[in-house]
């Protein structure tokens, strides 16, 4: 991933010891990490084997909560909405960011940022709170989203966005674009903004279009950002829990048929609700292997990490 | 509302004009169109908080009356006042005795003003250390650093509240604050920040006699002011707006923060929403005063992890 740090320059560093100020320095992060972190970890591993009712009584299962994860038609349900969830991040909400992003690029500075700044705002409000919000603009007949869409298009007044299996996860992906739109935009403006613009010139001179000059050039030389946007996207999109949890409080965030349930929404529901820490540790393993490997072959497809 | 299909076909025929102006290079046309785009996503970003904030203030009788405010001759304390805002506010009995909603705002205050000090001192601490010093397993660390960014928080959830059961750390601000006082990611930030930091000003420090811990308090921690700018925003929105900890652990009425609260209040004012949209307008507020104060530091701050790269 690109947040990583680039490999240390040895020049930037002072090469000795120092006594043991370095240690002393790390020393919060090595203790707090062992104990929140490396010991969850290995915990969560040895947990998965066991059926727990609440923390204090537990029975070792063996394979059985996977087992059960794999037979469980609410799981694949839960695992299929966050997939078509992360998809429509991938490919809606991703190129919105970019299009949008190119937009501002060119632009002049002072709307520029106002824009920006416009664009981002609703990064600063919690999931639970645009829940909360979005909630109430699905309301039928009265809900702004239902007015907007009558108005624009004449359909929609009456809809059940959040009551209607079929529009649940489209009322999900809405609000995720209000939300995470300009968040996306941010680094694709940041990137945009380093890339070489005479190499751009120097295309445009030699005859390439618009469309072929953003394909060929400008996009090639921040697939860097493209990447590290999409694998941190979907990473994200698979951790979607709180968003659904409030559009849909009458059902804790399944939604009419479980249409609105996440992997996560699963996981809370079987182990902080129905007690059972052990499957809910099963479900984070399953959920954190997908995300592994997913990003793995995102940086592998790709190429980055080769470079 | 119709006008709103009147006012896009305007917008379109004026671009078509334009472009009929000079269709060879069309630089108005197309400036224009850039600007109504742009125009049109901040309208409908901007929408859903125009709207908030109507709600909130409109009475229960004319809230779904208008989308938005009540035209500006009916505005009166019959259509806009603070009833829902009194609501909410009003002591309301539970377990723990009354509770008022500040209670629930002072909670967020300090949960999240306290994560943020405390995350603050300790991930710059530890940036400084892996930015500026060498050390045996400084690699080892750094990639160890880097795998724990990609495990999921959630994985972790059931274990650390098993963990918190046995440290008899449920339902305490303590259980809450300590899993997150050092994350990896704001251990790397500060790092990227203070690797610019000359090291022969480091060295004048010595020269002079400064301890090393004094070196990263008073000479280095100014000089990485923006980043530190930037991080404060990122972990006070963070733990203000962090759900699923403080649901899984908090238990009193009394110790509730607002996303907690707020989240239950959906069913309790189910009828009645204007009283819970009123909390969340009161919710957004403070990371938004925040926001606006840091926003230079904070755009440029989230970005530098990721162009660098």
């Amino acid at each position: 991933m690109s947040r990583s740090p680039r490999s240390p320059a040895p020049r930037a560093q002072i090469q000795t010891h120092r006594g043991g100020a370095p240690y002393w320095f790390l020393a919060p992060y090595l203790v707090l990490t062992t104990v929140f972190l490396l010991y969850p970890l290995l915990h969560a591993g040895v947990l998965a084997f066991y059926q727990t009712n609440g923390p204090r009584s537990r029975v070792f299962v063996g394979l059985d909560n996977f087992a059960f994860l794999l037979a469980d038609p609410v799981f694949h349900k839960a695992l299929k909405n966050t997939t078509i969830f992360a998809l429509c991040s991938v490919f809606l909400q991703l190129p919105l960011s970019l299009g949008l992003a190119l937009l501002l690029n060119s632009g002049n500075s002072k709307l520029k940022g106002f824009f920006r700044l416009v664009l981002f705002s609703p990064n600063l409000v919690g999931q639970i709170f645009v829940g909360i919000l979005f909630g109430v603009l699905f309301t039928p007949r009265y809900g702004l989203i239902n007015r907007f869409s009558q108005a624009l298009i004449g359909w929609g007044l009456e809809e059940q966005w959040l009551g209607n299996p079929a529009l649940v996860m489209p009322a999900i992906v809405i609000t995720a674009l209000w939300v995470w739109v300009g968040f996306n935009m941010i680094y694709f403006l940041a990137a945009l903004q380093s890339v070489d613009k005479g190499l751009e010139e120097a295309a445009s001179i030699d005859g390439a279009n618009a469309l072929a000059v953003f394909w060929y050039v400008t996009l090639p030389s921040m697939r860097h950002v493209v990447v590290f946007v999409v694998v941190t996207s979907i990473i994200g999109s698979y951790q979607l829990f709180e968003l659904p949890l409030a559009l849909l409080p009458q059902s804790n965030g399944s939604g009419p048929d479980n249409s609105g349930l996440t992997v996560i929404g699963y996981l809370y529901q079987v182990a902080f609700a129905g007690g059972d820490l052990g499957l809910g540790a099963a479900v984070g393993w399953t959920l954190a292997v997908i995300i592994f490997v997913i990003s793995w072959l995102q940086i592998r497809v790709t190429g980055v990490a080769a470079e | 509302m119709n006008s709103m299909r009147w006012a896009l076909l305007g917008m379109v025929a004026l671009f078509f004009v334009l472009y009929a102006c000079e269709p060879r290079r069309p630089r108005l046309a197309l400036g224009y169109l850039k600007i109504v785009l742009l125009a049109l996503a901040s309208a409908g970003v901007l929408a859903p908080f125009v709207w908030l904030v109507a709600a909130a203030f409109k009475d229960k009788s004319v809230l779904n009356e208008y989308v938005f405010f009540p035209p500006l001759r009916l505005w009166s304390s019959a259509t806009l006042n603070l009833n829902n805002f009194r609501e909410l506010l009003a002591g309301k009995s539970s377990v723990q005795g009354t509770v008022y909603f500040w209670q629930y705002l002072l909670n967020s205050v300090f949960f999240a003003s306290t994560s943020t000090v405390l995350q603050l001192f300790f991930c710059s601490l530890a940036g400084y250390a892996v930015a500026k010093y060498n050390f045996r397993g400084k690699a080892w660390l750094l990639s160890f650093m880097l795998g724990s960014l990609m495990i999921p928080g959630i994985l972790l959830m059931p274990p650390i509240y098993e963990l918190m059961v046995r440290l008899h750390l449920v339902d305490t601000y303590q259980g809450l604050i300590l899993p997150g006082v050092v994350s990896a990611y704001g251990i790397f930030l500060f790092r990227q920040a203070m690797i610019a930091v000359p090291n022969e000003m480091i060295d004048a420090g010595r020269v002079d006699g400064c301890g090393e811990f004094w070196i990263y308090l008073r000479l280095v921690m100014p000089l990485v002011r923006p980043m530190s700018a930037a991080f404060c925003l990122i972990s006070f929105l963070g733990s203000w707006n962090s759900f699923f900890a403080p649901n899984v652990f908090l238990q009193s009425q009394d110790k509730l923060t607002l996303p907690v609260v707020l989240n239950l209040y959906i069913a309790q004012y189910a009828n009645e929403y204007g009283v819970f949209l009123a909390g969340t307008l009161i919710a957004i507020v403070p990371p938004a005063i925040l926001f606006f104060a840091l926003q230079r530091e904070f755009i440029s701050g989230l970005s530098t992890g990721a162009v660098k790269g």
